[in-house]
């Protein structure tokens, strides 16, 4: 059934587990989407929560939506989008082996998702004042509305938003690690945009949920 | 220990079709397991390792068989499929006219109650040959009534009502259970259903149930009691005001509300009314009713009280399934002499 | 037998490559984690097989015999959440898996063996949380977690058990990441898909359902924590929530899940019957394209663990017809299975007995399935030991059988030792024995009435009769599982010592040494060949040869 082929040398870079480069760089990418299919299965799952809850609580949700900042929304949209636009930037510096492009991109994406947390967290506190975080200490002074129901819609907010900020949170562990690798010409970057494209990748999605979550939540039509 | 039955009674109007479906079922598994386990134990014995068997041109695939045992498994599948729909159907499906019991199950026990105010716990006392429609609702967790003398099961949910329908068909003492993991007394929360003829159904019915003691007031009339004294009738009265409109025949109309969607209204639209009038505001009104606050104010039983309320307001006095049974055990002798 | 197999001579063998405590714990090598995956879910079977000799034995008695009502329902919980989540979901993937499929398809490890490592990290980690969850008093809402009994009413450790299960999901899917990337992109040369062993079509289904169906159940149990820890209502009716919500949620998974649980069992199964017939397996793509069917089908049932739940029965219609195809691919693989024996030449090895063993038990646990998709037939037997009879023919009737069969036939090669053949096949016959005289009587229960979780059933005391005998069996069937541990352990050390392919099967995982060396191959082979080349006519004729010479010399 089988053959002796002829051993051929491993350029350098491949891992043990692979014969080339080629086969390497394939394998990755189908592993980084494999893991975004799951990504969007998670997603998924809360928004179609919402979509059950804002469709059986249509007028309860409207109303309670305005209390979100929709500036704040709409600032933090535009910097994920810009941060998005960097991270591309950042992989074609990677494929030109371009490091010191690569690193200033990076460096900009970076400056995009601290934006991004400094505009939430301002946007949560300011939450937490008006006794808006779901728990024992949730209030809602219209009485026409059940506290129970706003509660509710804050809750999938908090959850959606939530887990979209650990995922930022996870990116820029993430991105900050591969700047250090690729500042200091480590072998498991260097010569090799893969590692770049699978986080710019994962970036991009970051960015994705985001562009539907705005939407969801911030613009809910009358 | 040794009285072991194999099948549990036939109590229902389902139960013989029910057996039916499942004796085919039955007939198929038993006969598909034989085929296979037979075919393989065959070829292990004749083509066993060492012994002499034609073994030369072997087939590794045969599309016609393939499709053969492909189409015909799906076939059968598809005609028992489509016969337990069809009974599935009828069992969703009750009779107009059936006797209305209301169920709240809650933890760990159930609450029945019948339409004249008899009530009952844990147990359910049913005429022979009349359908009888279980209108139930949970007051805590998930529960499931379950009566497997009747073949019918289903979940009793907190938040909405679920129902279920049978037609009793044999006298009896029957075990009922809750099938629906709802915390440490789950499977001590059980009873028994009493099929009776009606005659006998009717007299317990007139008696006041198992407390012998003719109830002072039925469901609908402690509704009433209760419609006034939560002072809906400053805003529900026999006429639309501009406050509120009027109930009287909404039961089974159809509403229409100020986001554009209509509902024809059913138990569960009142309930949904009461306790979260909010959410759809009929149209020409606007959020003025109070909210009663679940569990709070009214509790199910005081939500099913007023219900009955509504249904009966401006309807003919056409006697409800539930007053011609008691009715029948007025004349005990004219309905003895008659047997 | 085969040519000679590939060993580099001095190349050591993975068992042999470092024996310290970190050599092990901080592997690389896909074979060593298989067998890091070995050991840990063989304990979690035990511990989740002591809850269950729990349950029988409180069942012989209409009212208990020695446990509350609160530590019964943990039992029968602890049960369920072990079996499901820290064994079946990863036996066959987690241990054969990781240690094959590398092997079969003729590479050199998986495509991410560090991610693969951080799987069984994973795994411990979640498994931690569930044994923690059950040393501070366990968790009382049964597997299935239902709202709003889980999200607010409670007391036990139920944020804990979920912490654990969702940790174990991450496990799920990096592994299955790992088999999708590893089967896409590291065939041999040669190695077409259709050409690929039947195992690797199973596990690559598998992978697909794991990606997309875990992360669903990860955040609906998410919400629930959520929910009990906020006192907010997602699920829970009373603050505006719907429970109904959380049963589509949950069985949009657990459904699918449990073809995760018998997809890679079925891969087994193929690899066996034929080898042990001698045979390549009749209609290989028609078995390869159920897989996929099985995979796709999978996700579209959900909706029929929940006929009687208030959903509308248009919706019950829908699931109940589609319910009824799915079953269709399993029945194809079943009749390929059985003609593949036909003109084979059949070995009754003691993998064969449990997988012939599988072949009858999935067969009944199967068709009674058919019973639970019917919308009447399930009205009645729905939450009942009907269902427990089930889903325990199929699940360990079938997936813990093929198991069994796997790890019996894959044994010599993992540790290049044979174990006692004679016990082992009669150790196989024990347990399918015990296995039915367990759960056959289950099914009369179910019809007669028994609700499952059900710690009394004093109402109706006829029911003991068939709960005696179910306990009686249960005993027969948890002796069938101790004793392999016994004469496995044992023939590491004492075991005759196999060589490369003591059963003769076709496989590029039997062209190499027994234990296989760290890196598997060599050189990568080239692939010219059909899967499962085997030729029965051949085997017999040197069997007779070899008759004629021992009559000749006698």
């Amino acid at each position: 059934m089988s053959s002796l082929a002829h051993e051929s040398t491993k350029p350098e870079g491949v891992f043990e587990q692979f014969e080339t480069l080629d086969q390497q760089q394939d394998t990755y990418m189908i592993g980084m989407w494999a893991f975004l299919v799951t990504e969007v299965m998670f997603f998924g799952v809360l928004f179609l929560a919402y979509a059950v809850y804002r469709w059986k609580y249509q007028s309860i949700f409207y109303e309670v939506h305005n209390e979100l900042d929709l500036l704040k929304g709409g600032i933090n949209t535009v910097i994920l989008l810009t941060s998005s636009l960097t991270m591309a930037l950042a992989v074609r510096f990677a494929q030109l082996n371009d490091k010191r492009g690569q690193l200033r991109m990076l460096g900009a994406t970076l400056c995009g998702a601290f934006g991004f947390l400094v505009v939430k967290s301002l946007e949560y506190s300011a939450k937490f004042q008006h006794h808006h975080f779901p728990g024992p200490d949730f209030r809602w002074e219209d009485p026409t509305v059940p506290a129970s129901v706003a509660q509710l819609f804050f809750s999938l907010y908090f959850a959606a938003t939530g887990l979209h900020g650990v995922h930022v949170i996870i990116g820029i562990l993430v991105i900050s690690s591969l700047a250090i690798l690729v500042a200091r010409d480590h072998p498991l970057v260097k010569g090799d945009y893969i590692p770049t494209e699978m986080i710019g990748l994962y970036w991009h999605f970051v960015d994705l949920v985001w562009i539907f979550l705005f939407p969801l939540f911030y613009l809910i039509p009358k | 220990m040794w009285n072991f039955p194999i099948a549990p009674p036939q109590a229902s109007n389902f139960a013989s079709e029910f057996d039916a479906l499942f004796g085919l079922l039955t007939f198929l598994t038993i006969f598909f397991t034989a085929v296979v386990g037979l075919v393989v134990l065959f070829f292990v014995t004749k083509f066993r390792r060492g012994r002499t068997a034609n073994r030369s041109a072997p087939v590794n695939d045969h599309l016609k068989l393939e499709l053969v045992w492909t189409i015909i498994p799906t076939l059968l599948g598809l005609a028992v499929f489509v016969w337990g729909a069809k009974l599935y159907i009828q069992m969703r499906t009750p009779p107009k006219d059936a006797y209305e019991v209301f169920v709240i199950g809650k933890q760990w026990m159930w609450h029945v109650q019948h339409p004249n105010g008899v009530r009952e716990n844990n147990e359910l006392h049913v005429p022979i040959g009349v359908p009888v429609r279980l209108t139930m609702i949970s007051q805590d967790v998930i529960h499931g009534f379950y009566i497997p003398a009747f073949r019918i099961q289903y979940h009793v949910v907190p938040g909405r009502y679920t129902t279920q329908w049978f037609t009793p068909s044999k006298e009896g003492k029957y075990p009922l259970f809750c099938t629906i993991l709802c915390g440490t007394q789950h499977s001590e929360m059980g009873g028994y259903v009493y099929a009776l003829p009606q005659p006998k159904f009717s007299a317990w019915l007139a008696n006041g149930g198992n407390r012998f003691q003719k109830p002072a007031l039925t469901l609908g009339d402690q509704g009433k009691q209760l419609f006034d004294k939560l002072a809906c009738t400053n805003c529900h009265g026999t006429q639309d005001t501009l406050r509120g409109p009027s109930l009287a025949g909404l039961y089974g109309k159809t509403r229409r509300f100020t986001d554009g969607s209509s509902v024809v209204v059913d138990e569960s639209y009142l309930r949904e009314s009461i306790i979260n009038p909010y959410n759809r505001i009929t149209q020409g009104y606007e959020k003025t009713m109070p909210v009663y606050l679940y569990k709070k104010q009214v509790s199910e039983e005081n939500i099913r009280q007023l219900i009955e309320h509504i249904k009966s307001l401006g309807q003919p006095a056409a006697p409800t399934v539930a007053q011609q049974l008691e009715s029948m055990a007025v004349r005990p002798a004219a309905s003895s002499a008659n047997r | 037998m085969n040519a000679t197999a590939q060993t580099h001579a001095h190349e050591p063998n993975y068992l042999e490559a470092g024996h310290s405590v970190r050599s092990w714990l901080l592997t690389k090598d896909h074979k060593r984690i298989a067998i890091l995956y070995l050991i840990s879910t063989a304990i979690f079977f035990f511990v989740g097989g002591l809850a269950a000799g729990a349950i029988r034995l409180e069942l012989t008695s209409p009212k208990g015999m020695m446990l509350s009502s609160d530590t019964y329902n943990k039992m029968f919980t602890a049960h369920g959440v072990i079996m499901i989540f820290f064994f079946l979901l990863v036996a066959v993937p987690a241990v054969l898996g990781n240690f094959l499929i590398p092997l079969m398809i003729g590479a050199r490890d998986l495509a991410f063996p560090r991610l693969n490592l951080l799987s069984w990290y994973m795994y411990m980690a979640g498994g931690l949380f569930a044994v923690l969850a059950l040393l501070l008093g366990g968790v009382d809402t049964g597997w299935t977690f239902y709202t709003p009994y889980s999200s607010m009413y409670s007391n036990s450790q139920v944020t804990l058990t979920i912490v654990g299960a969702f940790i174990a999901g991450f496990s799920s899917i990096f592994t299955a990441v790992n088999f999708i990337a590893t089967i896409h992109k590291m065939r041999a040369p040669g190695m077409t898909w259709f050409r690929m062993p039947l195992y690797c079509w199973s596990h690559y289904a598998t992978s697909v359902i794991i990606i997309l169906g875990t992360p669903v159940i990860a955040i609906t149990l998410l919400l629930v924590v959520i929910e009990r820890a906020f006192k907010v209502g997602i699920f829970s009716p009373e603050l505006g929530g719907d429970p109904i919500l959380f049963q589509h949620l949950f069985w949009f998974y657990s459904h699918p899940a449990v073809y995760i649980m018998v997809l890679p069992a079925m891969g087994v199964i193929s690899e066996v019957i034929a080898c042990f017939s001698r045979k390549r397996i009749f209609g290989y793509q028609f078995v390869a394209f159920s897989s996929v069917a099985i995979a796709a089908l999978g996700f579209l049932v959900w909706g029929h663990h929940m006929f009687i739940s208030s959903q509308s029965m248009y919706q019950g219609v829908v699931f109940s017809f589609i319910s009824y195809l799915v079953a269709v691919p399993s029945a194809v693989k079943i009749f390929n299975w059985s003609a593949t024996m036909y003109k084979g030449s059949v070995w009754l090895a003691s993998p064969m007995i449990y997988a012939l063993g599988f072949i009858g038990l999935f067969v009944l646990g199967g068709l009674t399935g058919l019973y639970l998709a019917g919308l009447a037939t399930d009205v009645h037997l729905t939450g009942t030991y009907f269902v427990v009879a089930h889903f325990h023919y199929v699940m360990v009737g079938g997936s813990i059988l093929a198991f069994m069969a796997g790890i019996h036939f894959w044994w010599p090669k993992m540790f290049g030792r044979m174990y006692n053949e004679n016990l082992a096949k009669y150790n196989a016959i024990v347990v399918f024995i015990g296995f039915n005289l367990t759960f056959l009587p289950q099914f009369i229960l179910g019809y007669l009435g028994m609700p499952r979780r059900y710690h009394y059933y004093y109402f109706a005391p006829e029911f003991q009769f068939y709960h005696i005998l179910s306990t009686a069996g249960s005993t027969v069937l948890g002796f069938g599982f101790i004793v392999p541990v016994f004469y496995l352990l044992h023939s590491l050390k004492y075991g005759a010592i196999a060589g490369p392919n003591p059963w003769g099967a076709k496989g590029l995982e039997w062209e190499i040494a027994s234990p296989p060396p760290v890196h598997n191959f060599h050189t990568i082979p080239i692939v010219r060949q059909e899967a499962y080349a085997y030729d029965a006519v051949a085997e017999e004729q040197v069997l007779d040869e070899e008759r004629e010479r021992t009559k000749v010399k006698n």
